[in-house]
């Protein structure tokens, strides 16, 4: 069947007659954390080439928000990028809002920024521990997962879930916070504080890691601009690209945080960014946690959301990085047209890029150090 | 010293009386057989149970605790579950290669049994050349390994055959050198006269700094050749999903898997044996009163402690390391370990004429 389409007729089948060794990554495989495909045409144990597959997680998204009203399409967003699903609903939200030109209370402000921050650092946790178990060591990921699960208790507490969080809504949060929540997340940086430095010992300081890190996956800043790589990935090229200092919004412009970026371009920096990034993240957490100002945590808006005639897109930095949602209204309730402009999809059009030349462990680091979720890419 | 002779050779004068020379012989072979087959088992149970356990506890969660007390009967929950379920051969494999794969490595397994010392008196075969007689039988893994890379017709098996191939043959050298370094010192290669050359003290203490540069080296060399994380590039989980027993299932997996799981039992007691004494009590110079009080803790105990002591090292290594990537594993062998372990061995060497030791 496959003999007779176009596609195949440049790609890996001819190959294989020159010698080279063609092996299928996925779409079940431990290191591709998801449905990722990739083909990998391999010269012995070098690569020569890699091209993922993808679709294999595609659930048209985009098409079932064109049949959704502006209240329900945020909820399926949960579901793109699983592990930042509040700054999905954020992005979602902040579009909503500017179509509907309503102001929303400060204090559903700060809430989101806080939950967005939490959000952040949960990720990182996450891909942190994923990122060690792909280079063989299992230990961490039970570490990060100790400090994932608090953050996951006071999501639950907030949100009612823990994985794919609906809490905000267009005009602000869905429902006040819980009145634990100043103390829990206080507890929680507290935890954290005594426990990271254990990230540098198991991990960062150990050298069969460093040594597998560094100088592996190398992207030059002009690389990373030109395949639209965004978030810690463009970072760790030394590329300025944080949407939260570049396009504030909410209250991010008041706040006091450093924009994290690394020059070195390889595996190495974009790890370090990520672990530098979740510091930061604990550092907005703390401006804003006493300071949640008094009031409505949401404004008033209408039973039936109907936006104008326009275009409307915002943009937000999530975990993985720029994520910009693109409505198209005709002026009914549910939206014409919807794009997501998702991180994931970009920074993967990097792997292949990266890695020629190198060995299948460095494809392994680099793709670990992309933090790819499906999902998100599929869509 | 109490030891195990006494009832070896009840048994063995009482089998010679009874029955003629050649079937006293037969017997006493399949008793050894059969106790062989047996500390085997027992160790698979044991040691699959201490890795899920030393692994538990070094990731903050309890492990097995539901089969049996504190979950101790969970490895046998487990091979009985390996042994039902279907062995699968692929289509397309060499059929005679990948079903005599598991085996070659479970006899070259069951084979380094023979000149261990297990206590004191208490050896199956104590061959002149026994040192000698483990580093030439554990190559033989290898093949075992490359046999099923190549017969599973599968490329992530034959990557990972490919790796193990590799890395086995390079770190069989370092792992020789600081065998022979010990040899040297000690002036044999029969297991027990090396153990009986340590009465006054292990050599890991007696040889100075050379001997525990020359454990060191061992201990990883030991690592890589039982393809065990950060050397278990054969396997790499992350990138090769299983390496060279990708195909393989039910209870042929679960020989490569016990194979992999003696191989690191027998490699740690080697090491006891050659460094820190076998079954040899600590005993300190002159100390007599001392070395009385230690000879009254069983031989078998000294043994098993030490042996279990540098598997728990082993396993320590396995959750806390990162895998290596195949060039910089070979890199670390040729450039650094092969190396260092030649000059050790000229420093071993020398100490020994010389007479520096103590």
């Amino acid at each position: 069947m496959y003999r007779e389409t176009q596609i195949l007729e440049e790609s890996p089948l001819k190959e294989a007659a020159d010698g080279f060794l063609i092996i299928n990554v996925g779409p079940q495989h431990p290191a591709t954390h998801g449905v990722l495909h990739l083909v990998i045409t391999l010269n012995g144990e070098t690569i020569i080439k890699v091209e993922p597959h993808l679709g294999f997680i595609h659930r048209s998204i985009e098409k079932m928000c064109e049949s959704l009203s502006y209240r329900q399409f945020i909820y399926v967003t949960s579901r793109m990028d699983y592990l930042s699903a509040h700054i999905n609903n954020h992005a979602c939200a902040l579009c909503v809002e500017q179509g509907l030109q309503v102001e929303i209370p400060d204090r559903a402000k700060v809430i989101r920024v806080l939950m967005d921050e939490l959000t952040r650092i949960a990720s990182h946790e996450l891909w942190w521990g994923a990122m060690a178990m792909d280079l063989g060591a299992f230990t961490p990921f039970f570490h990060a997962f100790r400090e994932r699960e608090t953050i996951n208790d006071i999501m639950e507490e907030t949100c009612g879930a823990r994985l794919t969080m609906n809490y905000m809504v267009p005009g602000g949060v869905m429902a006040d916070i819980h009145p634990n929540f100043q103390k829990r997340v206080k507890d929680f940086i507290q935890l954290y504080k005594t426990k990271v430095h254990e990230y540098d010992e198991m991990v960062t300081g150990n050298v069969i890691f460093q040594s597998r890190m560094k100088n592996v996956g190398y992207l030059s800043a002009e690389d990373a601009i030109s395949y639209g790589c965004t978030g810690p990935v463009a970072r760790g090229s030394g590329v300025i690209c944080d949407i939260r200092r570049l396009y504030p919004y909410e209250v991010y412009d008041k706040l006091e945080f450093e924009e994290i970026t690394e020059p070195g371009g390889d595996a190495f920096a974009r790890y370090m960014v990520r672990i530098r990034e979740m510091n930061q993240s604990i550092r907005i957490i703390e401006q804003l946690i006493d300071n949640i100002p008094e009031g409505e945590f949401q404004a008033k808006t209408k039973a039936v959301l109907k936006l104008p005639r326009g275009e409307f897109y915002s943009r937000v930095e999530t975990a993985r990085g720029e994520l910009g949602v693109y409505i198209v209204s005709e002026g009914a309730t549910t939206p014409y047209r919807i794009k997501f402009r998702s991180p994931g999809f970009s920074n993967l059009s990097a792997l292949d890029h990266m890695v020629r030349g190198g060995k299948i462990g460095d494809l392994i680091a680099a793709m670990g150090t992309l933090d790819l979720v499906i999902p998100d890419i599929d869509r | 010293m109490w030891s195990l002779s006494k009832i070896t050779n009840s048994i063995h004068s009482w089998l010679n009386q009874t029955f003629n020379p050649v079937v006293a012989t037969i017997l006493e072979m399949v008793i050894v057989g059969s106790l062989v087959i047996g500390l085997f088992a027992m160790l698979g149970l044991i040691l699959v149970l201490m890795e899920r356990k030393v692994s538990a506890w070094m990731q903050i969660r309890l492990g097995p605790n539901r089969v049996g007390p504190k979950g101790s009967f969970q490895t046998v929950a487990d091979t009985l579950k390996l042994m039902v379920k279907e062995g699968l051969t692929p289509k397309g494999s060499d059929k005679f290669l990948f079903n005599l794969a598991p085996f070659i490595a479970m006899i070259v397994a069951m084979l380094l049994m023979a000149p261990i010392a297990f206590a004191k008196d208490f050896q199956i075969w104590d061959l002149n050349i026994g040192v000698l007689y483990i580093a030439a039988v554990s190559s033989i893994s290898v093949i075992s390994i490359l046999m099923a890379g190549w017969a599973s017709n599968n490329k992530y098996s034959l990557l990972g055959a490919m790796r193990s191939g590799a890395q086995i043959v390079s770190y069989e050298l370092s792992a020789g050198l600081s065998i022979i370094s010990i040899v040297v010192l000690s002036g044999s290669l029969s297991v027990s006269d090396i153990i009986y050359s340590q009465a006054d003290g292990w050599w890991i203490f007696k040889g100075h700094i050379p001997a525990l540069i020359a454990f060191v080296i061992f201990i990883v060399a030991v690592t890589a050749e039982t393809n065990r994380a950060p050397f278990d590039l054969a396997e790499a989980e992350s990138e090769l999903t299983a390496g060279f027993h990708t195909e393989y299932s039910g209870m042929k997996f679960a020989l490569f898997f016990l194979a992999e799981y003696v191989n690191v039992f027998i490699v740690c007691a080697i090491g006891a044996t050659l460094f820190l004494g076998g079954w040899m009590p600590l005993h300190i110079g002159n100390w007599e009163g001392f070395n009385r009080i230690m000879d009254y803790i069983p031989s078998s105990l000294w043994f098993f402690g030490k042996t279990f002591f540098l598997i728990f090292v082993i396993m320590w290594f396995r959750w806390s390391f990162p895998r290596l990537r195949i060039d910089q594993l070979l890199n670390l062998e040729w450039k650094y370990l092969l190396p260092i372990s030649m000059i050790n061995l000229l420093l071993v060497t020398l100490m020994a004429i010389m007479g520096w030791h103590f």
